[in-house]
């Protein structure tokens, strides 16, 4: 006899899948918990024990709350929860407090959010993964314009690291949502165009903006929040450099200092003490190559997108065009941003999964992409406890998603090229270099931050290499609109 | 997904949660004077590091037996030794003589789970890869589930790389030794089970069996010609092996009956702590540890044990096939594991039950989440490759429900103990179903049915 209504085979795997992922992630409770840790429990003591209005001020530990004001309001939230594991945890003044408890809770509190995450997983396709910003844009594939609009607003006042992709939401649902109709080939109908629709859209967007900010905008501290979020006071770089273009600027700069001097070209005592590489983040000159300031990162970063946005302006290819445009907004933002975090470029990554499993061209980009950015993060884990998760993770990720992939375009040939395929093999030497030779010899005392410096050049080649061809192939791809299979 | 890729990616998921639940506690830490099992492997370490061979199980002034003296056979012993070398390289403090007592460190705690890591990887996982491979029926994805089961299995995970001991080394062995049978390859099957008999001397609970079948075999060969061959090879490849791990012991015969003196300690009682035989459950009823002698007891498990062994290694020897030696080992180590005498509940490395010795090292959480995740992933592997017994599905959440009620209620104060005997008793029941199932099984073989289905 039948239990109950057999469920498809896609959809009992992905349950399984999620079960697994939120199984492990109990058991890593334990597990090395970085400065975030102390950084969120700050958070939730702040917004627990202060009074909304000094938020944005308290100053008491370093880790001074520079996330919008949605995301205050969650930890607020959560500070309720908080109380009933470890009152202490709350205490302001206890910088650096980790009880048990205290720890348990701030996993669980991790692990539960990741339910949000499965359910928007599910929303989307009948078997895919990933946040509420996939839940946006499942929306959007849903024709569900409104849900999609609200869900990003609230997703930008959660964490303002979503303004990388602003532009390209911005830009697709201006085209698609309020210009209602396109021509039949494609390129846009002035007269289509719905006042209603903007309005709404602005209305929904504006209101949440209100929502969030509202309280702080009444206390005139609008200038305050914003000095905290964006502290352009950082430097260029941090103090592990992202893969991005940054890095290989640096490198190159400093291999023109070098250079330089050894030709007897420049005067070693001029040039600016780099002190690049060391660990605090702090304003430094390059040497050789003209120092990059907050404007010129904006304004390359402007650049490197506006072809994407005039793209899709132009021929929106429905949703996988604007997949494809928010992909490359993440991408160029990351690539060419102040102070990036290496973790920024997860957000590239997700919606590009999700056009890799459609197009044999993007399966190869996606793996590369994804490869080499996982191996960046590397260095965020180096506790020597962590070595074997961190290496067992990587080697699970990456095989399957080259097996699964590979299942997927079973014909066709080779999803990556030998110049790819020497360049992720390359990992492995790089790897073992990096963390087990390198601590061996004599100049982990004098240069201890070479190791971190290879594997972010190395990885910015292949981040760039990615980004390149993702932009070839969104400039080429066709014009005429699919029907994607959702419908 | 091609075969490869599937099982690398079963083999790393066993070895990210081995690593996971290694990060959690071990037995006895920070538990002074005595510690618990790890600070045993690490007394161990230093003992065979600093002291001579002839010390090693014997009680002298530098060499204190009530310390977590030496009870496993030598190959144990040479493993400790080996680790001790290592050791020294990375820290002498870690086994200095007498100082290096109850030492406790993070590094220290990295190294001792790192060296169980590198012996699974060697030993256990290969061999259970293998076994999977040539010897499950049935489809690849079957057999990728299978070995998935294998290596997640909750129990053997928790007791090695939680509670701490090097229990996959002997399974691991052993599981060569019948994989080394089942390929016909009887001379490295016998290797490998004496060096698994030479490692933990647990593994009696296997050697009847493995006896039967190859005896069993030889007769069928003829005793007169190739059998007996096959036989006279097999005993000199088993006594060599006994004599080249036993060698530095035989220079004087007090030395071999020392060790077994420690291997067998027939001074203890007749079993300590809960343990789900027999024994500690009639216990509940008639106090037969105080009733009887020990030489009574003795006894009394001596013939139980036969008699629960002896049908089924009967059998084997007069059907010397690959599937009754597999019930034969089922059945010979529960019937050891029930009746012998001072036995330990790791001898059964079942998950469900060993909840009291598990909750004692402060690993709940991991053994919660492993057995859940294990209890899961088994009942839907189960739903998919076979028809669903009704039963058994509402037999999971029952198990779950006592679990829970272990772990919240507060026991009454008039029986502090009365939960962790429950589980006992529970258990024991059944282990005693289970006996009896196994044992008709093996001895009637109803038909098997051709359960293989065209599924890919």
């Amino acid at each position: 006899t039948v239990m109950a209504a057999p469920m498809t085979n896609d959809q009992s795997w992905f349950y399984a899948l999620a079960l697994g992922v939120s199984f492990l992630k109990c058991l890593l409770i334990n597990a090395y918990h970085s400065t975030d840790f102390e950084v969120h429990r700050n958070w939730l003591a702040l917004t627990h024990s202060l009074p909304v209005s000094q938020w944005y001020y308290e100053a008491t530990s370093e880790w001074t709350l520079d996330y919008p004001p949605l995301f205050a309001w969650f930890e607020y939230g959560l500070s309720h929860i908080a109380c009933f594991f470890d009152k202490e945890m709350l205490v302001v003044p206890n910088l650096n407090y980790a009880s048990p408890a205290t720890v348990l809770f701030q996993r669980l509190s991790v692990i539960v959010a990741d339910v949000v995450f499965f359910y928007a997983v599910k929303e989307y396709y009948n078997g895919f993964l990933f946040g509420v910003l996939l839940l946006s844009i499942a929306r959007h594939c849903q024709n569900r314009h409104f849900e999609g609009a609200f869900l990003f607003s609230v997703l930008l006042n959660l964490k303002h690291i979503y303004l990388y992709i602003a532009p390209a939401y911005g830009i697709y649902l201006l085209r698609c949502f309020c210009f209602t109709q396109s021509n039949a080939d494609g390129s846009l109908q002035w007269r289509s165009f719905s006042v209603v629709r903007l309005v709404i859209l602005g209305t929904i967007v504006l209101s949440t903006f209100a929502v969030s900010f509202g309280p702080f905008i009444a206390l005139g501290q609008l200038p305050q929040v914003l000095s905290r979020l964006f502290p352009f006071k950082r430097g260029l770089c941090h103090a592990y450099w992202a893969p991005n273009i940054w890095a290989l600027y640096n490198i190159a700069d400093k291999a023109f200092s070098i250079l330089g001097v050894k030709f007897r070209l420049l005067d070693i005592n001029k040039l600016p003490k780099a002190s690049m590489t060391g660990g605090l983040v702090q304003e430094f000159q390059h040497s050789v190559l003209p120092s990059v300031s907050p404007l010129a990162t904006l304004v390359c970063t402007l650049l490197s997108i506006l072809p994407a946005l005039f793209k899709i302006w132009h021929r929106p290819n429905g949703a996988r065009g604007f997949l494809r445009c928010l992909v490359i907004c993440a991408l160029g933002s990351f690539m060419f941003g102040w102070h990036v975090h290496e973790k920024a470029i997860m957000m590239a990554i997700l919606p590009l999964s999700l056009l890799a499993v459609d197009s044999r061209k993007d399966a190869g980009i996606f793996l590369m992409l994804s490869v080499t950015s996982h191996y960046s993060l590397f260095p965020l884990l180096f506790t020597t406890q962590e070595l074997p998760i961190k290496i067992f993770l990587m080697l699970l990720f990456t095989i399957f998603s080259l097996a699964s992939l590979k299942t997927l375009f079973r014909k066709g040939g080779a999803l990556l090229n030998p110049l790819e395929v020497t360049y992720l093999l390359g990992l492995i030497p790089l790897e073992l270099i990096c963390e087990f030779v390198y601590p061996l010899t004599v100049w982990q005392k004098t240069f201890p931050f070479l190791p971190l410096m290879l594997t972010s050049v190395y990885c910015a080649l292949g981040v760039t290499y990615a980004f390149i061809r993702l932009y070839i192939s969104l400039l080429t791809c066709s014009d005429t609109t699919k029907k994607t299979k959702m419908q | 997904m091609e075969n490869w890729s599937l099982f690398s990616l079963c083999v790393l998921l066993g070895l990210t949660s081995r690593w996971a639940v290694s990060f959690h506690s071990y037995s006895g830490a920070g538990k002074p004077p005595m510690f618990g099992d790890y600070e045993a492997q690490r007394h161990w370490q230093e003992v065979t590091y600093n002291l001579p061979v002839h010390e090693w199980y014997f009680n002298t002034t530098n060499n204190d037996l009530n310390y977590w003296g030496l009870d496993y056979p030598p190959l144990t012993a040479y493993h400790s030794l080996v680790c001790a070398y290592v050791a020294k390289l990375l820290n002498p403090e870690w086994v200095e003589l007498h100082a290096s007592r109850g030492y406790e460190s993070h590094s220290h705690k990295l190294f001792m789970r790192a060296t169980v890591l590198f012996t699974d990887i060697l030993i256990y996982i290969p061999a259970v890869l293998l076994y999977c491979f040539y010897f499950c029926d049935g489809s690849s994805k079957q057999k990728v589930a299978t070995a998935l089961c294998i290596l997640l299995y909750p129990g053997l995970i928790l007791i090695d790389y939680g509670h701490f001991q090097y229990n996959s080394v002997s399974l691991g062995l052993a599981l060569w030794g019948i994989l080394g049978l089942g390929l016909g390859w009887d001379l490295f099957g016998s290797l490998a089970f004496t060096l698994a008999l030479n490692y933990k001397q647990m593994e009696l609970y296997h050697s009847l069996p493995f006896f039967c079948y190859l005896l069993g075999k030889c007769i069928k060969q003829g005793l007169i010609g190739r059998g007996f061959f096959q036989l006279a090879k097999i005993s000199l490849t088993v006594l060599v092996t006994f004599a080249l791990c036993w060698m530095p012991f035989l220079s004087d015969p007090k030395q071999p009956l020392q060790v077994l003196h420690r291997l067998f300690p027939f001074g203890r009682g007749l079993f300590e702590d809960k343990v789900a035989n027999t024994w500690c459950s009639l216990n509940v009823l008639i106090k037969i540890k105080t009733l009887l002698s020990r030489e009574t007891q003795l006894f009394l498990s001596f013939a139980l044990t036969l008699l629960f062994i002896l049908p089924s290694s009967l059998k084997l020897l007069s059907k010397p096939n690959l599937w009754q030696f597999k019930l034969a080992l089922v059945n010979s180590s529960l019937a050891f594991f029930l009746f012998s005498f001072q036995v330990h509940e790791k001898s059964i490395l079942l998950a469900a039950f060993m909840l009291p010795l598990l909750v004692k090292d402060g690993l709940l959480l991991p053994y919660v989440v492993t057995s859940l995740a294990f209890l899961f992933l088994s009942l839907y592997l189960l739903s998919h490759l076979t028809r669903t017994n009704e039963p058994l599905f509402w037999y999971f959440p029952f198990l779950v429900i006592s679990v829970a009620t272990f772990v919240w209620l507060e026991p009454p104060a008039k029986f502090p103990d009365l939960f962790p005997v429950l589980v006992s008793i529970l258990s024991f029941l059944h282990f005693l179903g289970f006996i009896i199932y196994f044992n008709l099984v093996q001895l009637m073989e109803p038909q098997r049915k051709k359960s293989q289905k065209k599924t890919n």
